[in-house]
């Protein structure tokens, strides 16, 4: 309700017009944001789906699913300023495997320390995006029966058969639903980059964060609140596909 | 399967685990590996860092204020939602999509939004109320709800909960009775499952404490990090060797005591367990 | 018959599986199985959980590799064949259609894979849909139609692609009892009309009975027993066979010079020339009859009825002869005339029967 009020608290739509979030900074921390999840909600989504595979092809009480889906569901929680700590352990440059390359000869950061900006955003992303992926995309993967593999068999199909035809489609709703959801996990992050970026409001959580809290005297909880309220709209248009979609597959994997 | 499909399988499976494995092993291993480091850069390594943490007044003031938040948190949810989940399954089944809807609602907005919205609310409790950390257990129970409801709902489901109130009622019992020695002893991993995850999340809170500038755990982390790295490190390692231990002792805890549901339970709660927790953005 | 069926459909082929072996790490499935199926019949394998038969049906499909021994079909080797070019039908116990696709698009699937044309597909789609009985239910899903229709589907889905034989495994298990019987015969039938060389497997020895030429019981990996229904059930060869197949009564007897003598009455016995002394003879509970009429002196056979079990045409009466109890089968009309806690006397028929020794005490 905010949204519709100024640094003066008068009342006006002027935040959702140019001078708010229209405003160019505005709008590149939205694209920034939009892009950073969308790479890294796809990175996450492949990786974690050929995790889930693995898994789901295992022993269902061994010790190796339990682990891995205990250290996922920690993962995918991983605190944003652990998180931005641990990859500025590895990759920082005092990091551990930074230094490794870098006495071998590989220097990653001989054009610019991309870490602390928005391709090391990505890359850490992708850290808990890939477990978050395993969780949500499991179930899935644990609802394809081996009777359908073995009925391709008998059939007459193949390996590239029976994933064109029958797995394939089968699972292509649940994954892109939950491609969704990684996105907007990671549209909604805010943690991590706090810890990692500590100056300029490069996406839009840092963006509300500033706005809110500025030293600079420069609060403007109008436009906190607009951003947040573009933030929630977001968000539910994803979390609403992903529902539709899950509801599709919900008859076909029980 | 055919010998040499599943060699294939085997393959495959392998090569996945080692590679993502080291991606998720390395940095951990990393964080480890720079909390025991000395000062200076050929100083031998140490386990300082660790014992810093029971050394830093400001940091085991947090730590103890996050536990305590959990506990409050994860008492207040028990008492709040089994309840009332119990009496809506028996007598108002209509109620229980109502009830699911308000619950994944958290789940939807993200944190940074809640908090925009909640911020005036604190001022006001600040000032007029009280001011101890201890306030934000309130929003912590409205972000722990969907987590916790999933797992509460997944315990109900696996018991029959009709069946087992009408034996007890037709018995003698009355409504403490029951919910004391028929509903907690037959659901003790779903309750145990749902106050973990309570602690999980209150352990794992920056965004909500940090905006309202409030220093829980994650919150002192950062700051102790700008002064003592190391000290910093080692207590993120440490809280994450912590979570990770709590589940895997919690998957085996429910297959024993299981049936047939345990299973499924175990990933209906660990979807919100990410789901939730990854829409809010708490944590990251 | 409905038209369209080939030649070679029709007249089925030959399946042999020789000396047939698979271990696991803990256990043996399959211990040496050999069997000859002849071209258009429909063999059933019966047997308990663990026994093999399930084994041995994958092992013919292709699902598994055996550790020694042949495959043939119609006089190919298919050892080697991985299962999708083996041309072999396959029913599953449940779950096996795709929930993606309509009733119809699973029966086309085995028929797009082999690049059979669009018309020629959905004319034949429809033969075996309606040879089945489902035309009308052809554009629903799987979980649109009930555990009957979809087993149905499942059926027409395997035929579809004019196998040269047809594997069942259990497909009547998960099926309400009523649907199951039903379903059982209208398997037979469709099996008849199209003349396919079928192996069915199966744990319930009333449908293996019910359908199958030839009955093939089963025990830890290997073939105990295999002939006709009849001969398997009033002949069994093996103790197994005869506790398994039907029920049994166990009556302690001695052997002498070629019958047993149970309680008063002697029996021949299936195979004559065993060795005198005690023995256990096993007695179908049809060949007891009751008689309530005249002198009830106390006797070997003279006992009490403590219960009557109401089957239908049937009753099974279980009469307590003091120091054992014996199962009667006879018609309801005769059981009853002989309610329970009336005495009776038993009368044994002269069928011959099975006999099991005692086993020798253990050492310590």
């Amino acid at each position: 309700m905010g949204s519709l009020t100024d640094r003066d608290g008068q009342f006006t739509i002027a935040n959702f017009g140019t001078a708010g979030i229209a405003q160019a900074y505005v709008v590149k921390s939205f694209v920034a944001s939009i892009t950073i999840s969308a790479v890294s909600a796809l990175v996450g989504a492949v990786a974690g789906a050929l995790l889930a595979y693995a898994v789901a092809t295992g022993n269902p009480r061994g010790l190796l699913r339990r682990s891995v889906t205990s250290a996922s569901g920690v993962l995918a929680q991983f605190g944003g300023v652990t998180l931005a700590f641990a990859f500025i352990a590895t990759l920082g440059t005092t990091g551990f495997v930074y230094e490794f390359f870098q006495q071998r000869g590989l220097d990653f950061y001989a054009n610019g320390v991309w870490i602390y900006d928005l391709p090391g955003l990505t890359l850490i992303y992708t850290y808990f995006q890939i477990p978050l992926m395993l969780i949500v995309f499991l179930p899935a993967v644990d609802g394809i029966r081996p009777q359908w593999r073995e009925a391709t068999e008998s059939l007459g199909g193949a390996t590239w058969h029976y994933w064109r035809y029958v797995a394939g489609p089968l699972l292509a709703p649940s994954f892109l639903g939950c491609t969704l959801l990684l996105f907007a996990n990671a549209f909604s992050a805010y943690a991590t980059a706090a810890a990692l970026i500590t100056q300029g409001g490069v996406i839009v959580p840092l963006q509300i964060a500033n706005l809110l809290t500025s030293e600079t005297g420069r609060v403007q909880p109008g436009l906190a609140k607009a951003l947040a309220l573009a933030m929630i709209l977001v968000v539910l248009i994803v979390m609403s596909l992903y529902t539709l979609l899950q509801r599709r597959t919900a008859n076909w994997l029980r | 399967m055919s010998r040499s499909r599943r060699r294939r399988l085997q393959l495959f499976r392998a090569i996945v685990f080692l590679v993502l494995g080291a991606f998720f092993l390395v940095p951990i291993g990393a964080m480890f590996e720079f909390s025991t480091r000395g000062n200076a850069l050929t100083a031998p390594r140490n386990l300082d860092a660790w014992k810093n943490i029971v050394q830093t007044p400001d940091l085991t003031e947090a730590i103890t204020a996050s536990l305590e938040l959990a506990a409050i948190t994860c008492i207040a949810m028990l008492v709040l939602l089994l309840p009332t989940m119990v009496w809506v399954r028996l007598r108002f089944p209509g109620l229980s999509r109502v009830i699911e809807f308000i619950c994944l609602i958290p789940l939807t907005v993200p944190a940074i939004a809640l908090v925009v919205g909640m911020v005036p609310i604190y001022r006001w409790i600040e000032i007029n109320v009280t001011d101890s950390i201890l306030i934000l257990s309130f929003a912590y129970l409205i972000l722990v709800l969907p987590y916790s409801y999933r797992a509460l709902d997944a315990g109900l489901a696996a018991i029959d909960l009709k069946t087992l109130s009408e034996a007890a009622r037709s018995l003698g019992a009355g409504w403490g009775t029951i919910m004391l020695r028929v509903v907690v002893p037959n659901m003790s991993s779903a309750l145990l499952n749902a106050s973990l995850l309570a602690v999980a999340l209150v352990l794992g809170e920056f965004t909500f404490a940090n905006l309202l500038f409030y220093e829980n755990l994650q919150v002192a982390i950062a700051y102790v990090g700008l002064v003592s790295a190391t000290t910093s490190v080692a207590v993120a390692v440490a809280a994450l060797l912590f979570a990770f231990t709590l589940l895997l002792i919690l998957s085996f805890v429910r297959s024993r005591s299981g049936t047939a549901a345990a299973d499924p339970a175990d990933i209906q709660i660990a979807q919100p367990l990410a789901a939730s927790g990854a829409i809010i953005g708490r944590a990251r | 018959m409905t038209t369209g069926g080939t030649e070679a459909t029709r007249s089925g082929v030959e399946v042999r599986l020789e000396d047939l072996r698979r271990k696991y790490a803990t256990t043996t499935a399959l211990d040496g199985l050999s069997l000859t199926i002849s071209p258009g019949e429909l063999v059933a394998l019966l047997g308990p959980s663990g026994c093999g038969k399930t084994t041995a049906l994958r092992l013919l499909a292709g699902l598994e590799e055996a550790d020694s021994g042949r495959v043939i079909v119609g006089g190919k080797d298919l050892t080697n064949v991985p299962a999708n070019r083996r041309n072999i039908g396959m029913v599953f116990q449940a779950y096996s259609l795709f929930p993606h696709m309509t009733a119809r698009q699973n029966v086309e699937f085995g028929m797009q894979l082999h690049k059979v044309d669009v018309l020629e597909r959905r004319e034949r789609a429809n033969e075996v849909l309606e040879l089945v009985g489902l035309s009308a239910h052809a554009g629903k899903y799987a979980h649109q139609l009930s555990g009957g229709q979809q087993q149905r589907v499942a059926l027409a889905r395997a035929l579809a692609i004019r196998p040269k034989v047809l594997l069942l495994d259990e497909p009547l298990s998960a099926l309400d009892a009523k649907v199951r019987s039903r379903l059982r015969d209208e398997i037979r039938r469709v099996q008849l009309e199209v003349g396919i060389t079928t192996l069915f497997v199966t744990h319930d020895q009333e449908e293996a009975l019910a359908i199958a030429d030839r009955v093939g019981v089963m025990q830890a990996g290997r073939l105990e027993q295999m002939g006709p229904p009849t001969e398997i059930y009033s002949r069994p060869a093996t103790p197994f066979v005869a506790e398994f197949v039907g029920l049994t009564n166990r009556l302690r007897g001695t052997v002498r010079h070629g019958v047993v003598e149970v309680r008063g009455t002697e029996i021949p016995l299936v195979e004559p020339g065993v060795p005198d002394g005690p023995a256990t003879a096993l007695v179908r509970p049809e060949a007891v009859s009751l008689a309530s009429d005249g002198e009830m002196e106390e006797g070997p056979l003279v006992g009490t009825v403590i219960a009557v079990a109401f089957l239908g045409a049937m009753s099974r009466v279980t009469v307590d002869l003091g120091d054992t109890t014996v199962l009667a089968q006879m018609p309801t009309s005769t059981a009853s005339q002989h309610p329970a806690g009336t005495k009776v006397r038993l009368a044994l028929r002269p069928d011959p029967v099975l006999i099991q020794r005692e086993e020798p005490a253990p050492v310590s």
